[in-house]
């Protein structure tokens, strides 16, 4: 496994400096010392990027992420963001759901049906945000901030934040919210101030030690919402993509360094 | 010619307007979907929910206090004790069961105390939202005043503190009358871990 992670590390940053090639082995070699699997899921993922399939048969390669149709390198780094093609404002997942039912033909019932996936049985959307996310890897967080729909997407995002609603009562706020609290022994970061939000967004999607699964904003969103004790939150809704677009914004121009490792 | 125009588009362009908690709700209408017993309803905000919501949990006092009062009368006391058994409202302390979407209905719930507060002293694995409770109700006794305060706060904390961010646990139907007594035990029973 070592030879090939390094060699495909040599590969995805390709033609770029010698410094950079570098920093990126010796990341490697710290993350297989540490032990951990994010590298299995950006390999799997890069896999089901490249995979036809579909009533189209085709592969996902020529979706594109908001750098031009295949281009990856700082694609993530950039998102959320407003997309003409689908007018509205979309975060990495929705994205590729969008690319799963326009370019692979896919019915969204299909390509959603399981987009939360287990420890055997990782679910293609993780995987291929593992892939997708690597390759912002030392870039600086830009999600669009001037578009209209872009900044309607951040106020939604902010009000949606503080909104008390479910039958506890609860907003994200209610936990995070006052900074150095937690829930048991889970520090709580309040990610509607920049110096909180910053590492932590900067670090998702991540691999999780506790289910041995990757884990994507997204999921974040949703398993967020069903312990606020309220209905479950559509995949990709405008609501989801609000919330993580407003702590992008919150996080913004912090270096991308995921994905990253959670407990 | 050119200055209407100017004029028009001055006054077209969309002043970006904060979304109001309704506007909110209406997003999260669309947006969400049941799912088992989590039903659509818990997304409409009540009077205490959309209060918060808008004064970002400072709310005028008079608001405060009016709706406190209304608050209070959802409370449902029982007659004689109100100190049940610490040792099972230990166990309903420790439960962050209930009331999501995949607790079947039904099921007994938990209060999720330590999730934000120091209880007993060997439970190590507290949360710190609310404050410590450890040794409560040391200093406060067992009169019938005390249990009743205790019992009506973990009932509904928005009849002490509207803006409060602990859950209604009894009037949301999270916890039956029984734990919460048995929680009220757990909080002032001199046996009880908690005070000593």
């Amino acid at each position: 496994m070592k030879p090939i992670a390094l060699l495909a590390a040599l590969a995805l940053t390709g033609a770029a400096q010698a410094q950079d090639t570098a920093k990126e082995i010796q990341r490697y070699r710290q993350m297989i010392a540490e032990g951990s699997p994010v590298e299995l899921f950006e390999f799997a993922g890069e896999e089901l990027w490249k995979r036809p399939q579909g009533p189209s048969n085709v592969s996902l390669e020529k979706c594109d992420l908001g750098r031009g149709p295949g281009v990856l390198k700082g694609a993530y780094a950039r998102l959320p963001r407003y997309f003409k093609d689908a007018d509205r404002v979309m975060d990495l997942e929705t994205r590729l759901l969008h690319c799963m039912t326009t370019l692979q033909g896919r019915s969204e019932k299909d390509a959603a049906a399981r987009v939360f996936g287990t420890a055997d049985r990782p679910a293609e959307m993780e995987s291929l945000s593992a892939y997708i996310a690597a390759q912002s890897r030392g870039m600086k967080l830009d999600p669009g901030v001037s578009h209209p729909k872009e900044k309607q997407s951040i106020e939604l995002g902010r009000a949606l934040y503080f909104q008390r609603a479910g039958a506890w009562d609860f907003s994200c706020a209610s936990c995070h919210g006052e900074e150095g609290k937690r829930i048991r022994m889970q520090d709580l970061p309040v990610l509607y101030k920049p110096q909180f939000a910053r590492p932590v967004i900067a670090s998702w999607p991540a691999y999780r030690l506790s289910t041995s699964g990757f884990i994507t904003l997204q999921w974040r969103m949703n398993d967020c919402y069903r312990q606020m004790r309220t209905p479950e939150p559509n995949f990709g809704s405008d609501t989801t993509v609000a919330l993580i677009h407003f702590m992008t914004v919150t996080a913004r121009g912090e270096t991308y360094r995921g994905p990253g490792n959670k407990r | 010619m050119t200055r209407p125009l100017i004029l028009a588009a001055l006054f077209a362009a969309p002043a970006l307007a904060e979304p109001t908690p309704a506007d909110v709700q209406k997003q999260m209408q669309r947006d969400f979907h049941p799912r088992g017993q989590a039903t659509m309803e818990r997304l409409a905000q009540d009077g205490v929910q959309r209060v918060c919501t808008e004064t970002r949990d400072r709310p005028p006092a008079q608001v405060a206090k009016a709706l406190e009062a209304d608050q209070m009368k959802t409370i449902a006391f029982p007659e004689g004790s109100l100190m049940g058994d610490w040792k099972r409202g230990e166990a309903i302390a420790q439960s962050g069961r209930g009331m999501t979407w995949n607790d079947k209905p039904g099921d007994a719930a938990g209060g999720s105390c330590y999730n934000c507060h120091q209880l007993s002293p060997k439970e190590l694995s507290y949360g710190t939202i609310g404050p410590s409770l450890q040794g409560f109700g040391k200093t406060r006794g067992t009169s019938a005043e005390v249990q009743r305060y205790v019992f009506g706060k973990i009932y509904n904390a928005k009849a002490y503190n509207l803006c409060s961010q602990m859950p209604r646990l009894g009037a949301s139907g999270t916890l039956t009358p029984e734990q919460i007594k048995d929680l009220v035990g757990l909080l002032l029973d001199p046996a009880s871990p908690v005070n000593q």
